[in-house]
């Protein structure tokens, strides 16, 4: 196995550990009672917010990456039952802000206004990792849309670059700024 | 109960299996090779050698079904979506943590060779006289010119790249040539020779990756994909399958038993000989009887030891080996996890192309010559640098078209490494059987009992601040040193349970990996290490195997073995 994967520990560029990835204590899962479902309704606002986190530019964005489907599969497998509870309430909390703040649900909202709403959320997940608080729910959505986007195969070979088989090693080879990055090491 | 004979048995087909069932069957021996688990062809049976991270549906990340499945895998990296069902499964075989012990297994032909991490170093003059220099536990019945020849032996062959560096306490060897330093690296590596005077090294990893392609074993060198684990099409990593198990097919002398776990060595107490094996069937579950003239156990270290625990009962009731007072004692692995990362300045105009199975490596430098530390033996360390990937912290840019846009592009250049200790053996440190907890066919289980001590606790600040400072000294910014913690059995590299030594009072094997009370019985694996090294272990066994198989031979055509 590759152990350098060891020195990657930390979490995906939200200063947190990957929430559903692999713990480093046993922990004991426990089986959910109540199975928490995405409606179509979640899988439009997933959609939405995502794209609004990683849009599309010269490049694809989360939503032809398709990001909010995998983020449900994501959720609803490799999510512990209290973190998949975290999850939901949070696009509840969501809608609700959306509405307080802008007077309607989030798919509804200009760019603009779903641009500001999810810069406001993600200051406060910033704020609250800080003060070493909970996980915010925002932190999960921002989480799971990088690492669906960014492993994706829309994200991995258009955004980002990948050549399958190299075939030989350069340990030094010119980069100029603007050239993507290579989808894995 | 079906008999049959052949002219050696080898139990377990992984790295020191696949070299006992090649080097037999080249000498003109008949062989039986039993495997526990199933069989993995090669190459056709590499089911996801050619996935990619948005093949697998929660992209390589455990889901919550795996991890209940897998309680011990899941604690640390191993368990993942592309090496699913190349792990012992918990539930057919559970073991008992008297004290908590990681123990990762890979039950199919290839066993852990085709997981393993392919770093492969000598021991050295010094780390075979170290336990007698020091008074610690016994000294083992070679020394390192006696193991030398064997190491060239099968280097030539596995195929391993790295660099010759002269270091006596890192004997050179056969090398294939290294897999290239990237450009921060090697400016690392010479301000690191710099500011310690040519004292300490930073060298290419020395890894079973062929540079060059083997032809003759239908082998291309390294693609650069870093996806070994998965099994490589291409023969490029040594494994059982791409290396030793083809060599022994070709022969046809071999006879390869998958779905067999062997439950027993049978032991003549008259001849004081083993006769063979017994063999429950995993899918049948019935049971047969090999008979064979010599028997190699390379089960993996914890598994050898258990058939000897469970063998000729009748005479010694901690089973074969056991007269030695020491089968099952003296556990060791290599304790790491501790280390430091930091940031490179500049190279922002420099990336690299190709994916390496490898990086650099740090040969150890402490307690050398004169130097006496508050612990004794020392660490090498792995590592790497790399330019940082989406995946990193960007504290300026929130969301939006500007965060994936920076994302996009690589990041600032980041270098890593982890320590590799040296765990000394303890008689206390040990596995035994449980009989009040079975396995899904009724066998009684290992109980593990086993700790990090003193000198181990001691020598981790070392590894942790000479992390610190060798980056420091490299002129390499805002290091962290951590210690992300370490549970015996996480090297992955156990060791010890059934010594070499030079008295049957105090050992279980001799010079060449033989059972004291049955000569006919060598023990190849990790089992047979005295002392551990700071290095990973597996071209130790490679080369221990092929010596006693030479030896073996020799001894049955003089007639001393039957």
């Amino acid at each position: 196995m590759n152990r350098r994967e060891l020195l990657r520990m930390i979490g995906l560029a939200t200063g947190v550990a990957f929430i559903g990835g692999n713990t480093l204590l046993a922990g004991c899962a426990t089986s959910s009672s109540a199975a928490l479902t995405f409606s179509a309704a979640d899988a439009e606002l997933l959609d939405a917010v995502t794209e609004t986190i990683l849009p599309r530019t010269d490049t694809p964005g989360a939503r032809d990456a398709e990001v909010g489907s995998f983020m449900q599969i994501f959720v609803n497998d490799c999510y512990s039952p209290a973190e998949q509870a975290t999850f939901h309430a949070g696009l509840l909390q969501l809608e609700r802000r959306s509405a307080e703040e802008y007077g309607g649900k989030f798919n509804s909202l200009t760019a603009e206004q779903r641009l500001a709403l999810i810069n406001t959320l993600d200051s406060e997940a910033r704020q609250q990792l800080a003060s070493g608080g909970e996980a915010h729910y925002f932190t999960m959505i921002k989480q799971l849309t990088l690492f669906g986007f960014f492993t994706s195969e829309v994200g991995g070979t258009q955004a980002l670059r990948h050549v399958p088989v190299p075939g030989r090693f350069d340990g030094c080879v010119s980069y100029e700024e603007g050239q993507p990055a290579w989808a894995t090491q | 109960m079906s008999k049959h004979h052949y002219d050696a048995i080898v139990v377990g087909s992984g790295i020191s299996g696949g070299w006992a069932a090649k080097e037999l069957t080249e000498k003109g021996l008949k062989v039986l090779l039993l495997e526990r688990g199933r069989n993995i062809e090669h190459i056709k049976d590499y089911t996801n050698a050619h996935k990619e991270v948005w093949d697998h549906p929660h992209r390589n990340r455990p889901t919550q079904e795996m991890k209940d499945k897998h309680p011990v895998l899941q604690r640390d990296f191993v368990l993942n979506e592309e090496t699913q069902g190349m792990w012992a499964n918990e539930q057919d075989s559970p073991y008992v943590e008297e004290k908590r012990f990681d123990w990762y297994r890979g039950y199919h032909v290839g066993g852990r060779s085709l997981l393993w991490g392919r770093h492969s170093y000598r021991l050295s003059p010094m780390d075979f006289e170290a336990n007698a220099r020091e008074g610690i536990a016994i000294d083992w019945p070679i020394r390192y010119e006696d193991v030398a020849p064997w190491y060239d032996y099968v280097e030539r062959y596995a195929g391993i790249a790295g660099s010759l560096e002269g270091l006596p306490h890192l004997p050179d060897g056969q090398f294939l040539p290294p897999i290239e330093l990237n450009c921060v690296e090697k400016d690392v590596a010479a301000r690191i020779k710099k500011a310690y005077g040519g004292k300490r090294h930073l060298i290419h990893s020395r890894v079973a990756n062929i540079t060059q392609p083997k032809p003759e074993q239908g082998r291309v060198n390294c693609q650069y994909r870093n996806k070994c684990w998965l099994g490589c099409p291409y023969g490029a990593y040594f494994s059982t399958q791409s290396s030793t198990l083809p060599a022994a097919m070709k022969t046809g002398n071999l006879t390869l038993r998958p779905f067999s776990i062997v439950t027993q060595v049978l032991y003549d107490k008259d001849k004081k000989r083993a006769r063979g094996v017994e063999v429950i069937d995993a899918e049948t579950q019935l049971t047969y009887e090999y008979t064979a003239d010599v028997v190699f156990l390379n089960a993996s270290s914890f598994n050898s030891t258990w058939i000897l625990m469970n063998s000729a009962t009748d005479v010694w009731q901690g089973g074969l080996g056991s007269s030695s007072g020491e089968l099952g004692h003296n556990v060791m692995d290599h304790h790491f996890r501790v280390g430091a990362s930091g940031t490179v300045e500049g190279y922002e105009d420099k990336y690299y192309f190709g994916r390496r199975p490898a990086g650099f490596y740090i040969p150890r430098f402490r307690n050398l010559g004169n130097e006496q530390r508050n612990y004794v033996r020392g660490f090498g360390y792995q590592g790497a640098a790399s330019r940082q990937g989406w995946d990193r912290h960007v504290a300026e840019v929130g969301v939006g078209a500007d965060l994936k846009h920076s994302l996009s592009q690589p990041g600032p250049w980041t270098i890593g490494m982890t320590a590799f200790g040296e765990m000394l053996p303890h008689h206390d440190n040990r596995i035994y059987l449980d009989k009040s907890v079975t396995d899904k066919w009724g066998l009684p289980v290992l109980a593990m009992d086993v700790e990090v001590r003193e000198n181990e606790l001691a020598m981790r600040h070392d590894m942790q601040q000479d992390a610190v400072e060798l980056l420091e000294a490299a002129g390499v910014t805002q290091v962290h040193g951590s210690d992300w913690g370490y549970s015996p059995g996480m090297g992955i590299h156990e060791m010890g349970t059934a010594r070499m030594g030079r008295d049957p009072k105090t050992s279980v094997l001799n010079g060449f990996n033989q059972v004291w009370d049955a000569p006919n019985v060598f023990v190849t694996d990790g089992a047979c290490m005295t002392s551990a090294s700071c290095v990973n272990p597996s071209l130790t066994y490679m080369a221990l195997t092929a010596r006693a198989v030479d030896h073996a031979v020799k001894e049955l055509k003089k007639g001393t073995l039957v």
